[in-house]
């Protein structure tokens, strides 16, 4: 398949078409819109389900609906959209059924803006929900890895019976790039279907698909099970990518469109001469925290740059735990962050870091 | 002194004594109803509905938060549980994905004419294909007897302590009829189960409804008008009464809207 221009939305959704959606329920709302409006054209085209919710609220049950059935059901929305989708997110992870969902986020908090942002990062990855659990969250940097991560996304949702959430930003939906789409995969056939699936209780015994377990022994057991089940994920689905690590003194690290920003940094300042790395975690949840922890005991210094006021830096602090010092550079309210801006601010980490490299331990 | 031998109940059905048994799409539990409650009365139309069309496996019954909230344990069929109010958009992703199936929520007052009357409104005006049995017994249950959105004006509840003052809470909403004036119901009707001959109209409705969505018509449902003689602090007998003189007047008996077509069914 030959290179084509497209707009970040519409490759999404047409990746998740390509990818073997099935039925797609999803509410308007800036910088998202495309994707919808994409799916409502070409999916009655293709004899599956397209339905524009009365709200988000409805949108995401819908897709839970059409999930129980072990239909592959998706939405998509930005920010103020996914919060209204808190309570059936939960609902969905307490009863473990497999559903994709897209935020392509914008400026927060409240209504905020239409601009891009990286400000529901705490939302995604700390449970989308009321509860214990996380969903896997994916963070393309550009176009093509938008449509390869969504193509993948069904069935890794399935695999582990779990949300799944591409997390893209407002300029990643509305940008376009040369890209080129994954081959059609087949549909799911009626023998393919999950064996917890609902779909009529014909010749065997009735299932039931239900969040609600009243003893608490049997809620507990359900919890044990769902964190034996993350802690399996977190230890085998952390993806990430670097950029010139290998002899990196000082080391950046950002995801989706800031990473991508931050490659022109890493070639620019490798230009005068710092020797600086890029680490892009593709997985926001489960965090990619070994491999950085290594790299923070090689390095002087790490700057981590987001469109938020700081929230995947917590879970570089967690991951590196002291071993160098971590700064952050980060715009909100939908500014985006510029190459200079970042180099400007490595230069300021590099600036402050003793001459003696042993020395670094002592700094606070 | 000699005994009278006493037949087994396996001797009586084998003589071709059995006229009234437990239908296949009604589990054989018990289920964890207070006395006198009339939600067992519904799951019985529905489940002899059900087995008399010859549905039961080919039904997923959307359960609702409310009293009812585990009522799949009591039916024999495929099932899901809904959040609170959004038993009409889960059941519209299943019909939309599975519309040879036959799909019904069952929900109560505060489900659908409150927390859910989004869901309701728009899943009636699209005209979806599934059956929806809404439950009206003027009170949360579950919750233990607040004021809901079909408590009737003056009605004392836990948290209306003084009556429902309508210049404070608004009115009692007629669903029935709210949702009969919508273009994609199809078949809307209120019943109530105070009564024999209650419970015989009830159920020709409930057969209705279901043939309604076997016809792929648009959206199906049915009013109960339910007792909760626990939190309306009577005996059961006094609840089926009350149902009788004080909730039919303000919620009146009938078929708000029977579509072209819906006849013939």
């Amino acid at each position: 398949m030959a290179r084509e221009l497209w707009k970040g939305n519409e490759a999404i959704a047409e990746a998740a078409i390509r990818g073997g959606v099935e039925a797609f329920f999803g509410y308007p709302i800036t910088p998202q819109t495309e994707l919808l409006e994409y799916m409502a054209a070409r999916l009655p085209e293709l004899g599956r389900t397209f339905l524009q919710a009365e709200s988000e609220v409805a949108a995401i049950n819908m897709v839970y609906g059409a999930a129980c059935g072990g239909v592959r059901a998706m939405t998509s929305s930005a920010s103020p959209g996914i919060s209204l989708m808190q309570e059936g997110l939960s609902y969905i992870a307490g009863s473990e059924v497999p559903i994709v969902l897209i935020d392509v986020m914008r400026g927060g908090p409240g209504l905020g803006n239409i601009q891009p942002s990286q400000g529901d990062y705490f939302q995604m990855t700390r449970s989308a929900g009321h509860g214990d659990y996380h969903p896997i969250v994916l963070a393309p940097a550009t176009i093509q890895e938008a449509i390869d991560l969504m193509y993948e996304a069904f069935p890794l949702a399935e695999k582990y019976r779990t949300i799944v959430i591409l997390a893209a930003d407002g300029s990643l939906g509305q940008m376009m790039e040369p890209a080129e789409m994954p081959p059609a995969r087949p549909l799911l056939t009626e023998a393919e279907r999950p064996s917890w699936a609902v779909r009529g209780a014909r010749g065997r015994e009735k299932r039931i698909i239900t969040s609600l377990f009243l003893k608490e022994e049997e809620l507990e057991a359900l919890n044990l099970r769902l964190q034996a089940k993350l802690k399996h994920i977190a230890e085998t689905e952390q993806h990430w990518e670097e950029v010139a690590t290998a002899d990196a003194e000082y080391l950046l690290v950002a995801f989706g469109t800031v990473g991508r920003t931050c490659k022109t940094v890493v070639r620019e300042a490798r230009q005068q001469g710092i020797k600086v790395g890029l680490y892009r975690p593709i997985t926001l949840w489960p965090f990619p925290g070994p491999r950085l922890r290594k790299l923070a005991e090689q390095v002087r210094g790490i700057l981590v740059a987001e469109m938020n006021a700081g929230q995947m830096l917590e879970d570089v602090h967690l991951a590196t735990l002291g071993r160098c010092p971590v700064r952050f550079y980060g715009r909100m309210g939908g500014v985006m962050i510029l190459p200079d801006e970042i180099l400007g601010a490595l230069h300021d980490l590099i600036a402050d870091q003793p001459a003696d490299p042993a020395a670094r331990r002592r700094e606070p | 002194m000699s005994t009278i031998p006493i037949p087994t109940v396996e001797e009586i059905i084998a003589q071709g004594n059995l006229v009234y048994k437990r239908p296949d799409a009604l589990a054989d539990t018990w289920t964890h109803y207070c006395p006198g409650c009339t939600h067992g009365i519904i799951h019985r139309l529905i489940a002899e509905a059900i087995d008399e069309l010859g549905l039961r496996e080919r039904t997923i019954l959307v359960a609702p938060v409310g009293c009812s909230v585990l009522m799949y344990h009591y039916f024999n069929v495929d099932a899901v549980e809904a959040a609170h109010g959004r038993a009409p958009a889960m059941a519209t992703g299943l019909k939309r994905t599975q519309p040879d199936k036959i799909v019904f929520t069952y929900q109560g007052d505060g489900d659908l004419a409150s927390i859910g009357a989004a869901e309701i409104l728009h899943a009636a005006n699209r005209g979806e294909k599934f059956t929806v049995f809404f439950i009206n017994n003027a009170v949360y249950g579950m919750t233990s007897g607040q004021m809901a959105p079909t408590t009737l004006p003056g009605m004392v509840t836990t948290s209306s302590p003084t009556g429902r003052d309508v210049a404070l809470h608004g009115y009692p909403m007629r669903m029935a009829e709210i949702i009969a004036g919508l273009p994609g119901a199809c078949y809307v009707v209120r019943r109530s189960v105070h009564d024999a001959r209650a419970i015989r109209q009830a159920k020709k409705a409930v057969l209705t409804a279901f043939k309604t969505q076997l016809a792929g018509l648009g959206l199906s449902m049915i009013e109960f008008l339910s007792s909760c003689p626990t939190n309306w602090h009577m005996l059961p007998p006094d609840a089926l009464a009350w149902i009788r003189d004080t909730m039919i007047p303000y919620f009146p008996l009938g078929d708000f809207k029977v579509a072209d077509g819906v006849e013939q069914v």
